[in-house]
């Protein structure tokens, strides 16, 4: 199911201004590979290169290679809708969508898409993906009640299940939790670590707490002045960048001297 | 004694703010008197001269026959044609105004959409009377079509087009662009993002849209002099023959000097009022049932 993630030399631009240079980085399959930094670093906008959402901004570029697996992902005749079926995204706020129900929130992603299963299959779609998402006991009541009904926690587990349903490789997450109380926060990172069983996971965090807690592998990104590209400074195993990181910059920003 | 003058400062303040606050706080209530008297005023004279003359004759009879100086006679004639003209109109603009906003908010970008927009701002400059004189100078005139309703909605078309699109283009604007985003990140195509996502999410705001362009041009009655000309009996063929609707009715009636004439024409003025109501009415609670789709 889960695929491997390399970005090779991946430079990002918002028209003139260059928001990440020159990251490479292999993010291997089930396990979850933080990234954290300060704000401004790039996270967002190299994850956001992955799955090619961030060309869906004007006047945004990038330069670079992405391997998933052995495609590449920006190959010429590669189609950017196939690429994020196969790398699914969680953003930062809830964006469930307002005029449909918690199911067809769910099933949005299959019925609109390319390979629509049948409808009788759909119902096990949504049951299965709800399940995974741990937010099937909450909602089997209420599946036919807009998608916007829910609680904020609830929304983005529910993000989370319509992002699993089309059964991607690899699901990247934009600071899910950012938006959500502690207790919401919780039960979406104890989710986290059921997922990797399953998919890659990409978790952007500006919680070092939060990437202690869910990571295997924690990339730290930082720049050297504002309006500076992001770069990535260091990846390791998360017990080693929290404890002995190589790096002074990331020892100085994990013990919260700055950032 | 710092506590003091701390005190003495904040009330002086506090007295500052309370008396720009009431100053503002009524100049909002007369502003708000001020736009309601002239509209209550119109629909409460309008009542009080029309709704005499309404009875069920004066929906099911048209003015066939009937003189100025004469009671009885009705306004069917021009129901069937405003409802028939303004629909055709309509079904011209919405779809085409629709397609318009959706390249502008979603595709548009560089020198064709400004272009685009600066069309439709010219469009909406054209004062109504010139869009009845280029159908009438090009349709009924130069192609020897004849005055019908279709000609009448032609020009009413002119008239809803940049409505349509530049208020169906702000409610596209609301949608947030998370929602896209949202759509893209599940493989979504862009085109089944804006037909099942962004369209859904802006029904309620593109009806409105809709109505605001349906209002604005029921009321129309110079461009329809110059095409659907009027006429006193019922022709329910929007496609062949001069046809009235309700303004020409209203301004047919009101210019005689016959008092029962004067009559209808204050009944015809209280029904077009009411068509235009009953349409938004039907419009809101349409939209309000299609607003959850599964």
């Amino acid at each position: 199911m889960s695929k491997r993630v390399q970005a090779e030399a991946v430079s990002a631009w918002f028209g003139d201004h260059q928001a990440v240079a020159d990251v490479t980085l292999t993010i291997e399959p089930k396990q979850v590979t933080a990234l954290i930094g300060p704000s401004g670093c790039g996270k967002s906008t190299f994850i956001r290169t992955l799955n090619r959402m961030h060309e869906a901004v004007v006047g945004a570029r990038m330069s670079g290679r992405v391997l998933l697996d052995d495609d590449d992902v920006y190959a010429p005749g590669v189609d950017p809708t196939a690429v994020r079926r196969t790398i699914g995204m969680v953003f930062q706020r809830p964006n469930p969508f307002p005029t449909m129900s918690v199911a067809g929130n769910v099933a949005s992603g299959l019925k609109f898409g390319d390979q629509r299963p049948a409808r009788r299959e759909m119902a096990g779609i949504v049951e299965r993906a709800l399940t995974q998402a741990g937010l099937w006991d909450e909602v089997k009541d209420r599946l036919d009640k807009p998608g916007a009904s829910l609680s904020g926690g609830q929304q983005q587990r529910l993000c989370i299940a319509r992002a699993i349903a089309v059964e991607p490789e690899v699901l990247l997450m934009d600071e899910p939790c950012s938006a959500l109380d502690p207790v919401s926060t919780l039960v979406i990172e104890d989710l986290i670590a059921e997922l990797k069983d399953r998919y890659t996971v990409v978790i952007v965090t500006h919680n070092m707490q939060q990437a202690a807690r869910v990571s295997d592998v924690t990339a730290f990104f930082n720049l050297s002045g504002a309006g500076e590209p992001g770069r990535l400074v260091e990846v390791g195993r998360t017990a080693k960048i929290f404890t002995r990181p190589d790096d002074e910059r990331t020892e100085a920003y994990v013990t919260g001297r700055f950032g | 004694m710092t506590v003091h003058s701390a005190h003495a400062l904040g009330r002086s303040h506090f007295t500052r703010r309370r008396a720009a606050n009431t100053i503002a706080a009524a100049a909002m209530t007369v502003a708000l008197i001020a736009a309601l008297v002239p509209l209550l005023a119109v629909i409460g004279y309008t009542v009080s001269r029309g709704a005499g003359a309404l009875s069920a004759g004066f929906f099911t009879h048209s003015m066939r026959g009937v003189a100025d100086r004469d009671p009885g006679g009705g306004a069917y004639h021009a129901i069937v044609g405003t409802l028939e003209q303004v629909g055709l109109a309509t079904a011209m603009s919405v779809p085409a105004g629709l397609l318009v906003a959706v390249y502008l908010v979603e595709y548009g970008s560089g020198r064709l959409a400004a272009l685009v927009r600066f069309v439709i701002d010219v469009m909406t400059g054209v004062p109504s009377i010139v869009a009845g004189l280029f159908v009438y100078a090009f349709w009924v005139l130069a192609l020897h079509k004849g005055y019908s309703g279709l000609a009448a909605a032609f020009a009413l078309s002119v008239l809803m087009l940049p409505v349509v699109v530049r208020a169906s283009e702000e409610m596209l604007k609301l949608v947030p662009d998370e929602l896209r985003e949202a759509s893209y990140a599940l493989g979504i195509p862009r085109y089944r993002t804006v037909l099942r996502v962004v369209l859904p999410a802006a029904s309620a705001g593109l009806t409105t849209a809709v109505m605001l362009a349906v209002a604005r041009v029921t009321g129309e009655t110079a461009p329809l002099l110059l095409t659907a000309f009027g006429f006193d009996a019922i022709n329910p063929n929007a496609f062949k023959g001069p046809q009235s609707s309700l303004p020409l009715f209203v301004f047919r009636q009101v210019s005689s000097p016959y008092a029962p004439a004067v009559q209808r024409a204050w009944a015809g003025a209280l029904t077009l009022i009411g068509v235009v109501l009953g349409l938004t009415v039907v419009a809101r609670v349409l939209t309000r049932r299609s607003r959850l789709v599964a």
